[in-house]
């Protein structure tokens, strides 16, 4: 049998093998060639026109745009028989992080093309429909957009409400309806969209915005990216050719849903690049910034942010990686000619969505702790439109929102889990229902190994434990019901949260010390624990109040004297000294350094 | 007409720069092409679109990662690449330098009609190389040049060259050896479909034993200059604001000028 895939999920039963972890130090020169050139354009190109994109510049935008396709940034995903150049996703992903360095509102603009734009026809285009739009979407002759949401149907996708109606002759069918928050809408000349076939029959169409009928409505005013462009569309009896449905009637919202997944994975992708880009630039402002004589730098409280930022990155940028490699090996098995290529796809998409949705929503939050501690380094300056911390500070909050809210996101990874377990393909309630019997005579400091790392292995372990205990109890109790309990759910949810962080953090870290020995991993080694310091604690935290929302009263006190034995024998680490030491190396050489 | 780039892998201009036991500590150093090389692979390769060269070739003498710093000229567009790789090179002074490049330039045919180098090296920064190559060779030479006209047909260039308060015009007859610099052109970004092209293009490997050198004549042993040490320029210190009136501020700046640092 060939080599067994990591499976989605399967990080909160077990470790997988530290073989199958993918650790940017591990990016080929190639890879690394990809990102300079996207980097470098961003930097060079893109940055110097930051104030004109966002004064609404649409030509200039869009001529950076085109600059971009130039340069093959547009092309990563889409096959080289359709004029892409079909590169691995690890690849993919780290040109879109590069692209997101800073420069927010063009991020978007290309995000949205080059994902949710694009990726439906890849997966789900015929032959003629990938043949006709792929290779121009590659270059960026044609600038893409997608509109699903509606006013009244945001997250609630299957309640979009724009028709659609085959023409007597079958050759169209015709459109009516609104789309709201349209990203890249005042660009782009197509447009994946949404309907409801006769009202009833979830489907999605390309559709050429210049059709007759469709209008646009006014851009938004929006609190960030505001160089980019979010208009609602309007269709009136818009006629769009029948070759034109993507997929089938009634399978629309399925598109939907799984483009929507590779979306909130790529934007936390990007996250993980405007983190770099933030931290960057407080750091480079905290060593100029003098005050009683001397940089702030070197003062203890800005230290501490810096560090924190730095940690929290690194380990936004182990998880996302880790990610990538799950997906890449999934999809490096796939064909594009394979007939089933779009449904093996969209499995391969889907067996990690929980892992997506993980990254959609700790990619956001990093961002936004990153952003607003630049701000607060920049102190007075950071609340100016002259430095670019505002700026981030703005542009970092719609990441919480679009994509599937961070609150819907927490709604769907304990259900996605779930529902895994109920088919049978994650083995969650029997692994749950043995660790209950074991955690009676389990005594976790027996479990803790040696080297640098032994104290964090073994909380990452015990994390493990105790969300599957929670995840049990709340399963065992609520049932069916459990869907209805947000509040227990968005703990559980972030519990695992916490574990995948941590581990994505570990697991790297592990890699690079057995590759560079203690003394060059010391920083990988010191935010690891420092990450751990902060998350362990707060997964603690989190069981208590969702074992207090399981059960009451002596149950409760039962269930409560179980996560004190997995949590209660952690050891605080010295944070003042590896906060120092990892910010020392920060203010040292001025950006994120580590890879 | 087959024109040849001479290209050097040197640390990342952003690289702060760090000492270990009275050498350079380049345990932590990302390496780049040397960026005023850029400006010579670009122009090569303009050269090429212009349908005024045949091929373009890219030299670098250096460690492994030295095939980095070639695979970035060939995403720019140069054809193939030579490296000249030998652990005995280590120490080698620009002469040794020169003299081996000199030696590969032989190697690979001579039927060369330019050789292009970046005017400095961001490491090094001796400037001798390509003087050095120009003078073994017997060939004319202008040094950071700001435009340049090849006539192949006519077997010569015209280059323009940036002095104090004007531009010099050099012309030359082909072969010559030009240094390149910033104002030449804009170098270009290597697209993505190109990196992936250069990783296809082939790099021809020679050691000091293929090019007939002995490592008598290389390294410290065939150098004349040796780098004795190594040391950081002082730290910048804060800088000093002398406030008040006109008249108190000229006073203020005379008696610092006198007192302090001696200066008048």
């Amino acid at each position: 049998m060939a080599e067994e895939k990591v499976k989605g999920g399967a990080f909160l039963l077990e470790s997988p093998k530290l073989e199958e972890v993918f650790v940017p130090e591990e990016f080929t020169e190639e890879q690394r060639m990809f990102a300079k050139t996207a980097e470098d354009f961003v930097k060079n190109e893109v940055a110097p026109k930051s104030d004109e994109i966002e004064a609404k510049n649409d030509e200039l935008h869009v001529q950076l745009f085109k600059q971009a396709g130039e340069l093959g940034l547009l092309m990563t995903d889409i096959p080289e028989k359709y004029g892409g150049l079909g590169l691995d996703k690890i690849s993919s992903m780290l040109v879109q992080e590069k692209v997101s360095s800073g420069q927010g509102s063009f991020s978007v603009t290309i995000t949205d093309h080059t994902g949710i734009a694009t990726l439906p026809i890849v997966y789900f285009g015929t032959e003629e429909q990938r043949q006709k739009y792929l290779p121009l979407l590659a270059t960026g002759e044609l600038i893409g957009s997608y509109a699903l949401t509606e006013t009244n149907a945001g997250s609630d996708a299957m309640g979009i409400k724009t028709k659609a109606v085959l023409s007597g002759d079958g050759k169209h069918y015709i459109l009516n309806g609104s789309k709201q928050f349209v990203t890249n809408a005042g660009f782009a000349d197509i447009c994946i969209v949404y309907a409801k076939v006769d009202g009833e029959h979830h489907a999605a169409f390309i559709l050429d915005l210049k059709s007759e009928g469709v209008t646009l409505g006014p851009e938004e005013h929006k609190m960030g990216i505001r160089g980019s462009s979010t208009r609602a569309v309007f269709l009136d009896n818009v006629k769009v050719p029948a070759e034109n449905l993507l997929g089938e009637v009634g399978k629309g919202h399925l598109i939907a849903f799984n483009v929507l997944n590779i979306g909130r994975y790529k934007l936390g992708v990007a996250c993980t690049g405007a983190s770099k880009a933030a931290l960057g630039e407080a750091v480079r402002y905290a060593n100029q910034r003098f005050q009683f004589g001397v940089p702030i730098s070197s003062f203890g409280m800005i230290k501490e942010k810096l560090a924190d930022m730095v940690t929290k990155t690194y380990v936004l940028e182990s998880a996302v990686y880790r990610t990538a490699g799950f997906i890449d090996a999934l999809f490096s098995q796939l064909d594009y000619d394979d007939p089933e290529f779009g449904k093996k796809a969209m499995d391969a998409v889907a067996e990690y969505a929980t892992e997506c949705s993980i990254i959609k929503i700790f990619g956001s939050e990093v961002l936004d702790f990153v952003v607003d501690e630049t701000v607060q380094i920049f102190g007075g300056y950071g609340y100016t439109e002259e430095y670019p911390a505002e700026r981030f500070y703005r542009d970092s909050r719609i990441n919480r929102i679009f994509e599937g809210t961070n609150e819907i996101n927490r709604l769907l990874i304990p259900g996605m889990l779930m529902r895994k377990a109920m088919k049978g393909e994650l083995a969650l309630l029997p692994a749950a229902q043995k660790l209950a019997k074991e955690v009676m005579t389990l005594m976790p400091l027996a479990l803790l190994g040696s080297g640098p790392l032994a104290q964090e292995e073994l909380a990452v372990e015990m994390a493990r434990k105790v969300a599957l205990i929670v995840a049990g109890l709340a399963a065992q109790k609520y049932k069916e019901a459990l869907k209805d309990q947000q509040m227990l759910l968005a703990r559980m949810a972030d519990i695992i949260i916490e574990l995948y962080a941590m581990e994505s953090a570990l697991l790297r870290t592990r890699k690079v010390l057995e590759k560079k020995g203690e003394d060059k991993a010391r920083h990988h080694v010191a935010m690891t624990q420092l990450y751990v310091a902060q998350a362990f604690p707060r997964v603690a935290q989190l069981a208590q109040e969702a074992l207090a929302a399981i059960e009451k009263g002596d149950m409760l006190k039962a269930n409560l004297s179980v996560l004190r034995k997995l949590t209660r024998w952690y050891t605080p680490v010295a944070l003042v000294d590896l906060k120092t030491m990892v910010a020392d190396k920060l203010i040292e050489e001025e950006k994120y350094w580590v890879c | 007409m087959k024109v040849v780039v001479f290209c050097k892998s040197v640390p990342d201009t952003e690289t702060r720069v760090k000492l270990k036991d009275n050498r350079l500590d380049k345990s932590e150093i990302k390496y780049i092409l040397n960026p005023y090389d850029e400006f010579a692979v670009e122009e090569a390769v303009r050269m090429k679109e212009a349908g005024k060269v045949d091929e373009v070739v890219a030299i670098s003498m250096g460690p492994e990662r030295a095939r980095e710093a070639l695979r970035s000229a060939l995403a720019i567009g140069a054809d193939r690449g030579i490296l000249i790789k030998d652990d005995v090179l280590d120490g080698s002074d620009t002469y040794v330098t020169a003299k081996v490049l000199v030696k590969a330039l032989e190697k690979d045919g001579a039927e060369y009609g330019m050789l292009l180098f970046g005017q400095q090296a961001i490491d090094g920064d001796t400037w001798h190389v390509p003087g050095q190559v120009a003078e073994m060779l017997g060939l004319p030479q202008a040094g950071s040049i700001i435009k340049l006209e090849v006539d192949p047909d006519a077997g010569k260039a015209v280059a323009n060259r940036l002095v104090e308060g004007g531009e010099e015009v050099h012309e030359m007859s082909l072969p010559c050896v030009v240094t390149c610099r910033k104002g030449l052109n804009e170098p270009r970004y290597p697209s993505l479909p190109n990196i992936m092209k250069a990783k296809r293009k082939p790099i021809q490997d020679y050691s000091i034993a293929d090019l007939d050198l002995s490592p008598e004549e290389v390294g410290k042993a065939g150098s004349f200059t040796e780098v004795l040490s190594y040391s950081l320029p002082p730290k910048k210190e804060a800088g000093r604001k002398v406030e008040g009136e006109p008249e108190e501020v000229v006073q203020a700046l005379v008696k610092f000028l006198k007192e302090e640092i001696k200066v008048i």
